[in-house]
C-alpha cells in the first residue's frame, strides 16, 4: 500500500497522543489503535491487524514491539519509524521527569488520587485488549470453537497453574498449525 | 547486592532479559534483576513495578529507564532501554517479513491464529488476575469493578476514542479517590 507523508504524519501524530494516554502499558491502547488503523483508515484489515499483534507475542522481546510490526504492515521501515518513535519518545521524556520528580512526592494525595484513580481504568482497558484481539476469530464460525477453546485454555492456566507463558504460545501454535483453530 | 558497573554491562543486561522473553518480559526481568543479578532487592523491583504501572508507556520500558537512570543518568536510561528494544526489533521485524512470505500456506496461518488465541488469553487472565487488587483501591471493590466494566463499554463496545474516556472517566475516577483520600 502506498502513503503519503501526510498519512504517515497522521500516524505518528496519533501514536504520540497514545503514547502518553498508555496508562498501564502500550497494550491498553491496542482497541483504539484498531478503531484509527482498521476501522477509520482501513489501512489494515483485521486479519492483518490481528496477525500483527500475534506476531508480536510469538517473537521473544517486550510486547510493545507489537507497534513496530503494526507500523511495517502499514508502510514498511517509515512506518516502524513513525509508530514506534510516536510511541516512545513522550513516555521515556514523562517517565524519566516524573521519576525524578515523584520520587519524593509518592505519598502526596494529588499522586495517590491519579494512581488509585486510574487503576480499574487500566484494568479495564486490558480485558478490552483481549476483547478486540479475540472478536475477529469468534466472528468467524470456521475458527469460532477452536479460538474459544485456546482462550479458555490460556485464561485457566494462567489463573490456576505456574505453567510460563511460552508453553502455551507453543501449544497455540502447534494446535493452529495442525488446523484445529 | 551489587550493581551494574558501566552503561554497556546495563545495555548487555537489558539485552539478554528481552530475548529471553516470550509471551512478556516482566517474569525474566524479576529473575535476572533480583535473583541472578542482585541488583535490586524484590521490595525494590516491586516498588519500581507499581511506579512504572501508574505512568504512560510500557511498563517494562519504564522500569528499563527507572532502573537505566538510576545507576548511571540519562545515559544509563537509554543504555537500558536500547538493550531492551534493539535486538528484539530487528527479530520481530525479520519474523514480519518472513511471515509474509509464507502466508499462503494453510499451516502458517493457521499457528498465528493459534498464536493469536493464546495471546487474547493471556492478556484477559492478566487483566482478571489484577481485578482483585482493587480490593486495595481507596475507591472500594464496587465503585473500582464499576469503573473498570464502563471502561470495557466504553472502549470494546461503544469505539470510544481513548482520549475521551481517559479524559471522562479517568477525571471522574480520580475526583472519587481524591475526595476519598480526604485526610
Amino acid at each position: 500500500m502506498n502513503h503519503d507523508a501526510s498519512d504517515l504524519f497522521g500516524l505518528f501524530a496519533h501514536f504520540l497522543v497514545l503514547s502518553l494516554l498508555a496508562v498501564g502499558g502500550a497494550i491498553t491502547t491496542v482497541p483504539d489503535m484498531h478503531r484509527y488503523i482498521v476501522v477509520e483508515h482501513h489501512w489494515l484489515t483485521d486479519a492483518q491487524f490481528t496477525a500483527s499483534i500475534a506476531l508480536a507475542q510469538a517473537a521473544p522481546g517486550p510486547n510493545l514491539l507489537f507497534v513496530a510490526v503494526l507500523g511495517w504492515n502499514i508502510a514498511g521501515a517509515l512506518g516502524t519509524l513513525a509508530t514506534m518513535t510516536g510511541i516512545l519518545v513522550p513516555s521515556t521524556v514523562l517517565s524519566l521527569w516524573v521519576t525524578r520528580w515523584g520520587a519524593q512526592r509518592r505519598e502526596t494525595r494529588g499522586v495517590r488520587a491519579f494512581t488509585s484513580g486510574l487503576t480499574p481504568l487500566t484494568l479495564g482497558l486490558l480485558l478490552s485488549t483481549g476483547w478486540v484481539l479475540a472478536e475477529p476469530y469468534l466472528r468467524n464460525p470456521a475458527h469460532r470453537w477452536g479460538a474459544l477453546a485456546l482462550i479458555v485454555v490460556s485464561v485457566l492456566a494462567m489463573l490456576r497453574t505456574r505453567l510460563s507463558p511460552m508453553w502455551l504460545v507453543a501449544l497455540g501454535t502447534a494446535a493452529g498449525a495442525l488446523g484445529w483453530v | 547486592m551489587s550493581a551494574p558497573t558501566s552503561p554497556r554491562e546495563l545495555f548487555l543486561a537489558f539485552n539478554r532479559l528481552a530475548l529471553q522473553g516470550f509471551g512478556g518480559v516482566l517474569p525474566v526481568a524479576q529473575r535476572e534483576l533480583v535473583e541472578r543479578r542482585r541488583w535490586l532487592t524484590k521490595d525494590e523491583f516491586v516498588d519500581m513495578l507499581a511506579v512504572s504501572q501508574v505512568m504512560p508507556g510500557p511498563n517494562v520500558v519504564n522500569l528499563a529507564l527507572m532502573f537505566g537512570d538510576r545507576t548511571f543518568g540519562t545515559r544509563g536510561a537509554l543504555a537500558a532501554l536500547a538493550g531492551m528494544l534493539l535486538a528484539p526489533l530487528v527479530v520481530v521485524l525479520a519474523l514480519t517479513v518472513l511471515y509474509v512470505q509464507f502466508d499462503q500456506y494453510p499451516a502458517v496461518t493457521g499457528a498465528l491464529r493459534g498464536m493469536g488465541a493464546v495471546a487474547s488469553g493471556l492478556i484477559l487472565s492478566t487483566g482478571l488476575k489484577l481485578l482483585v487488587t482493587l480490593r486495595r483501591n481507596v475507591m472500594g471493590l464496587p465503585i473500582g469493578l464499576g469503573l473498570a466494566a464502563l471502561t470495557v463499554l466504553a472502549t470494546a463496545w461503544l469505539r470510544l476514542p481513548l482520549v475521551w474516556v481517559i479524559a471522562g472517566l479517568g477525571s471522574i475516577a480520580i475526583a472519587i479517590a481524591w475526595n476519598r483520600l480526604r485526610p
